[in-house]
């Protein structure tokens, strides 16, 4: 029992990784690896906040605006460096390890003995693992609602054209550089969220955590479209974080027929292959579209 | 006379400069258009036509001269920026409109042309009524499908709502890009008789790509011949409504020879 539980905080928690990297692969159509880096970025800045005295809130924050920043990065290489969307994420990932084990001082930091989001009275009266359930049932809800709001302002719309189509976008006078600059910056502040949350749940940060991040979010993502079909932008937005949960049901599965957790991540990959070989699902969800994208130069 | 609203000044555009192949692609061009202007462009492939609207609009950087809107200065003025007087309808179906939002959707953006995107909520619904009395113009349905992804429309359907979304804010300027040019005879005859009746009931400033010499003569009140990036003819009023194709396929053969 106490493992399926588990099991769906560690799902909400990574949905809101998995919601973050939906502005960018789904809405912006970006193949964006910098999620690689900022993801232990996050855990990093949050857990070392932890340790400088601040209070986990303050932390949680910090790590949100430090991979923001780490977005911004990735959007100022594409549109005004006018390097390819994937090539300049790499960039950012791969110099996001060496500013990880900066932040840390170390390859990783115990939150042992220190305060969490989830060291409060309330929290720590729950059964176990419920704890991490409520955590991450307020935070995706939290984030669920702010981006399905900002997606209905006028700004949100022209967010959802210029990933439709930038062309078009920019000759109804929308700032196509900015809304993807915006784009990525909020998208990593989220998956630093996400990283900075689930470095808490886990007790610790480690400059290795990020590997594999990008292929777990989107099989959150895929596996969610892949199961409620058709769905409105809202909709499949919360399909995200249930996408999330299924996925972290499927690794408890595969763990439990005697895989361990050095394998999780070609376990993962062959999930996320799986969900992604439907030849009608390459299609309809415009993989092979985004891939394109991500290798050509921004126009 | 009236003053122009919008003016080319000794307009040139280089491609390949500082090399062996340096060319100009417009060459000291000088254009005025004054308002209520209907102007049909003629000109054979490479001739400058689209050189031309991307100079207007924005997208080409110029090596020489000046661009002026209500004589001032707009030689430098962003794409975007532009966009608040100006609109664009282009040849290519898929160009023009958001596949993945739906017609309302994509007419609420265009309905914001050039203008701030805040925080604000979108007002959709309280824009439909607007939104389907709109549609309802162009003859072909589209009232009926204002929830329908526009990705899902025939090219008539995109191409017509294109133009709607062109003209839904009232723009200083419109540029037709050949915007009949990839639909079947039919739906292009009227698309483009919608067309006409828009820009001459609303009196719209409107410059119209074309390769047909029958619209280029049947539409507008000024005609416009492009040749290897030149004005090479510029007839309006009268002289142009008397002018019959013979006249103008002469022309052009004079060019070719």
């Amino acid at each position: 029992m106490s493992i399926i539980v588990s099991a769906i905080g560690q799902g909400l928690l990574w949905g809101i990784v998995g919601i973050g990297l939906f502005l960018t692969f789904r809405i912006l159509d970006f193949p964006d690896m910098t999620v690689e880096g900022t993801f232990p970025m996050g855990a990093a800045a949050c857990v070392s906040a932890i340790y400088q005295g601040f209070s986990p809130f303050t932390s949680t924050l910090i790590a949100f605006i430090v991979g923001m920043a780490a977005g911004f990065v990735t959007g100022i290489l594409y549109t005004k460096g006018h390097i390819p969307v994937l090539l300049a994420g790499i960039l950012v990932m791969t110099a996001a390890y060496s500013i990880n084990f900066r932040i840390m001082g170390r390859a990783n930091l115990s939150l042992f003995g220190k305060s969490s989001l989830l060291k409060n009275s309330f929290l720590e009266s729950l059964p176990p693992y419920f704890d991490s359930v409520v955590l991450g049932i307020a935070f995706v809800v939290v984030v669920t609602l702010l981006i399905i709001y900002f997606l209905q302002t006028n700004l949100g719309q022209a967010f959802i054209a210029t990933g439709d189509n930038p062309t078009m976008a920019r000759s109804l006078g929308i700032n196509t550089d900015a809304m993807q600059i915006m784009g990525l910056s909020v998208s990593n502040g989220l998956i630093a969220l996400g990283g900075a949350l689930v470095a808490q749940n886990n007790g610790f940060s480690d400059v290795n955590m990020g590997i594999g991040v990008i292929v777990v979010a989107l099989a959150s993502i895929i596996i969610g479209e892949v199961i409620f079909g058709d769905l409105t932008m809202n909709e499949r937005l919360m399909a995200v974080t249930i996408g999330s949960i299924l996925y972290r049901f499927v690794i408890l599965i595969v763990l439990k027929l005697g895989f361990n957790a050095n394998d999780l991540n070609l376990i993962s990959a062959i999930v996320l292959a799986i969900f992604m070989m439907f030849p009608v699902l390459e299609k309809r969800f415009r993989i092979r579209h985004t891939l394109q994208r991500g290798l050509s130069n921004h126009d | 006379m009236t003053e122009p609203i919008f003016e080319l000044k000794d307009i040139v555009v280089t491609v390949n400069q500082g090399t062996p192949e340096q060319i100009n692609i417009m060459d000291h061009v000088n254009l005025a258009i004054y308002p209520g202007d209907f102007i049909t462009i003629l000109g054979s492939n490479g001739a400058g036509k689209s050189t031309l609207f991307n100079v207007i609009g924005g997208n080409l950087q110029i090596a020489e001269g000046q661009i002026l809107l209500h004589g001032k200065d707009i030689t430098n003025m962003s794409v975007e920026r532009r966009t608040r007087f100006l609109s664009r309808v282009f040849q290519d179906p898929k160009m023009g409109t958001a596949p993945r939002m739906t017609v309302a959707e994509n007419l609420l953006l265009s309905e914001k042309r050039g203008q701030h995107r805040g925080l604000g909520p979108r007002h959709l619904k309280q824009n439909m009524a607007k939104f389907k009395e709109i549609t309802s113009v162009m003859n072909n349905g589209l009232e009926q499908r204002l929830d329908t992804a526009t990705g899902k429309l025939s090219g008539g359907q995109r191409q017509a709502l294109s133009f709607l979304m062109a003209t839904i804010k009232r723009p200083e300027m419109m540029l037709l890009d050949e915007h009949t040019a990839a639909l079947d005879p039919q739906t292009s005859q009227e698309l483009m008789t919608a067309t006409n009746d828009q820009i001459t009931r609303n009196h719209l400033t409107c410059l119209m790509i074309t390769h047909h010499l029958d619209d280029a003569l049947k539409y507008g009140n000024r005609l416009i011949v492009l040749d290897h990036g030149k004005i090479t003819y510029d007839v309006s009023g009268d002289e142009k409504d008397n002018m019959t194709k013979e006249e103008l396929l002469g022309f052009f053969s004079d060019i070719d020879g």
